[in-house]
């Protein structure tokens, strides 16, 4: 015991004399957590739409009209050819292109069924996607404007389906409900992670290590004399973001926080036991980042922060299952969002208590103290 | 004392088909200062380190301080103290803290820390300094404390490798002092060099050549044997022999 407080006093005392490390730790996930959520916004707004009317009449003015009130769309021109608009999408000035066809208001007003053109640039496929569907609601409402005024009863009889939705857990689709606490995962994974890979490393290098290897401390007394410090400022990290999550964006934890922070202490002993890990098997530090580097943008980017996991193969949600950041931001979202409880989460807690076991049993292992 | 402090016979590392060390063996007695010669890369590091616990032999035999080389490697590693080539002390850590840290893994309570750290510190004459981050010390004090560190646990045995390499003439001397004053406490100093004027401290010395020990006696007798007038020569002498490259 009384070589593991040595080993505790010398780290913590590092790590606070250490005037480089010190911003890195508490700062700069700050900045992140202030900077990401608003930029990290999936809404699609301002779409740039090219009107390519051929009709001129009051109904395509309406149409046109309606769908520029609604907010989602900038008509950036109108023209009477579909040319001049297409060169409009190749300079990247237009999104989408909507083309009335000449005769619209005569073949409504006759036939009773006119038809419209959408082009969408394809290159962004999610404005162009959304902007499409956004179109497509608009002009049904329209569609069904129209035909409320021209068959008052007809069309209350045939009956239509109005579709009511209900957000729940998140009723105003506030976007930094949702991005916050994934967002803050990501900063206690960065922070994490790379610090603990770069540790032991940063004692190879100096030479330190060997000192320690010939001293009668034992590897578990080092491991857990590396992995104490980061877990306290991984712990501190969260709660500064918490906070910030609170006071900015208005992210109030609806559920329990002593179930928050039990699944978080888990996750940072899994999550440093990986950094460690990256650690024992490094030479230099270079080395140890790109590792670390190239495994957390994994994690990141299979996690479902940014890309629904659901919407994924079925081998990448085998990976999704497989990386500690997953589990964890799924279990944040639904504790601060829903108020999840244990019972819901169990199974996350489990995939995590197998990680910490697993990942800390090999960074022992594989720190020698003789090679 | 008629205690073995190290016993080695046929202790060989083997990396693939280089020999790194060759089948060495040799006996340092207790209280002994005993010099490990050599080139660069005759092996000396890597035979210290397997001594040290650091890593394992490929074959042989070796007793350090009583416990054997291949499976009671902590056990000698809480008998030995270690002072390598790389600077090991922390240079974001004062030297009272550094004294506390490494005395206090090898047992000491608080009050013998307090107690031999004064001593330390008042011996090296570190008063002024005792607060002061060690990264802003000198070399040479560094290397001084390094080994007062190393053996503020009183070992039986201490392996100091290049201690004073890069240090300046005076304070490898004040070095050489310690090393005498550890020596009259009864602790063995094994200590690896390539200052010949040090060679001569040594009560004994072994030159090694190629991962084989060529030479073992006292300076004066090597001197008698291969007919020089200084340690310089006797090492020129080996040394010369050598087939592989220094590194």
């Amino acid at each position: 015991m009384r070589t593991l407080r040595l080993l505790l006093e010398k780290e913590f005392r590092q790590i606070f004399r250490d005037k480089g490390l010190l911003p890195i730790l508490f700062i700069m996930p700050m900045v992140q957590l202030l900077i990401m959520p608003l930029a990290a916004n999936f809404d699609v707004k301002n779409i740039n739409l090219a009107v390519v009317d051929r009709d001129h009449s009051t109904y395509t003015q309406q149409m046109v009209s309606k769908i520029a009130s609604s907010g989602y769309f900038r008509i950036t021109g109108y023209y009477t050819d579909y040319t001049p608009a297409m060169h409009q999408i190749e300079r990247e000035k237009a999104d989408i292109i909507l083309e009335i066809p000449a005769h619209f208001e005569t073949d409504l007003v006759r036939e009773s069924k006119a038809s419209v053109y959408l082009a969408a640039d394809a290159i962004n496929g999610t404005k162009a996607g959304l902007g499409s569907a956004y179109l497509n609601t608009i002009l049904g409402d329209f569609n069904n404007e129209i035909r409320m005024k021209w068959l008052p009863t007809k069309a209350a009889a045939v009956g239509t389906i109005d579709i009511t939705s209900s957000n729940w857990f998140n009723p105003e689709m506030n976007y930094h409900l949702y991005m916050v606490p994934g967002i803050l995962v990501l900063l206690v994974t960065m922070v994490g992670g790379f610090i603990a890979a770069l540790n032991i490393v940063k004692e190879k290098e100096i030479g330190t290590i060997e000192q320690i290897n010939v001293t009668p401390i034992k590897k578990w007394q080092f491991i857990i004399g590396k992995m104490i410090p980061f877990w306290t400022i991984g712990m501190v990290d969260f709660t500064i973001g918490l906070l910030l999550a609170r006071y900015v964006y208005g992210v109030i934890p609806v559920g329990s926080l002593l179930l928050l922070y039990s699944f978080l202490s888990i996750y940072l002993v899994a999550l440093l036991g990986f950094g460690l890990l990256i650690s024992t098997y490094s030479d230099n530090q270079l080395q140890a980042m790109f590792v670390a580097f190239f495994f957390i943008m994994i994690f990141m980017l299979m996690s479902g922060l940014f890309v629904s996991v659901d919407n994924m193969p079925p081998w990448a949600k085998m990976i999704t299952k497989l990386t500690p950041v997953t589990h964890f931001i799924d279990v944040v979202r639904m504790i601060v969002l829903k108020g999840s409880h244990f019972s819901d989460i169990k199974m996350q807690f489990l995939y995590e208590i197998a990680f910490a076991v697993v990942l800390n049993g090999w960074a022992i292992l594989n720190y020698r103290k003789t090679a | 004392m008629s205690e073995k402090a190290i016993v080695c016979k046929d202790l060989t590392k083997r990396f693939g088909d280089f020999f790194a060390v060759n089948h060495i063996s040799f006996d340092v007695d207790q209280g002994e200062i005993f010099g490990f010669l050599g080139a660069n890369g005759a092996g000396k590091t890597t035979a210290m380190r397997m001594l040290c616990g650091l890593s394992y032999p490929t074959s042989g035999e070796a007793t350090v301080a009583g416990y054997n080389v291949f499976r009671q490697q902590e056990a000698i590693k809480r008998n030995i103290g270690y002072m390598s080539q790389k600077f090991s002390l922390y240079e974001s850590l004062t030297v009272r803290e550094n004294i506390r840290f490494y005395g206090g893994v090898y047992g000491l309570s608080d009050k013998q820390l307090k107690e031999k750290g004064d001593e330390l510190i008042t011996k090296l004459g570190l008063e002024k300094e005792a607060k002061m981050m060690v990264g802003s010390l000198p070399l040479g004090w560094k290397q001084k404390l390094a080994f007062s560190v190393a053996i503020i646990h009183q070992p039986r045995i201490v392996f100091l490798d290049e201690p004073t390499g890069g240090v300046d003439p005076v304070t490898r001397r004040q070095f050489w002092d310690l090393i005498y004053d550890a020596a009259a406490n009864g602790i063995t100093v094994f200590v690896t060099t390539h200052y010949m004027d040090e060679a001569e401290y040594c009560n004994r010395i072994s030159i090694m050549v190629d991962g084989r020990i060529d030479a073992l006696d006292s300076p004066a007798n090597l001197k008698k044997q291969f007919d020089a007038a200084s340690m310089n020569e006797v090492f020129y002498a080996l040394a010369r022999t050598a087939k592989r490259s220094a590194d």
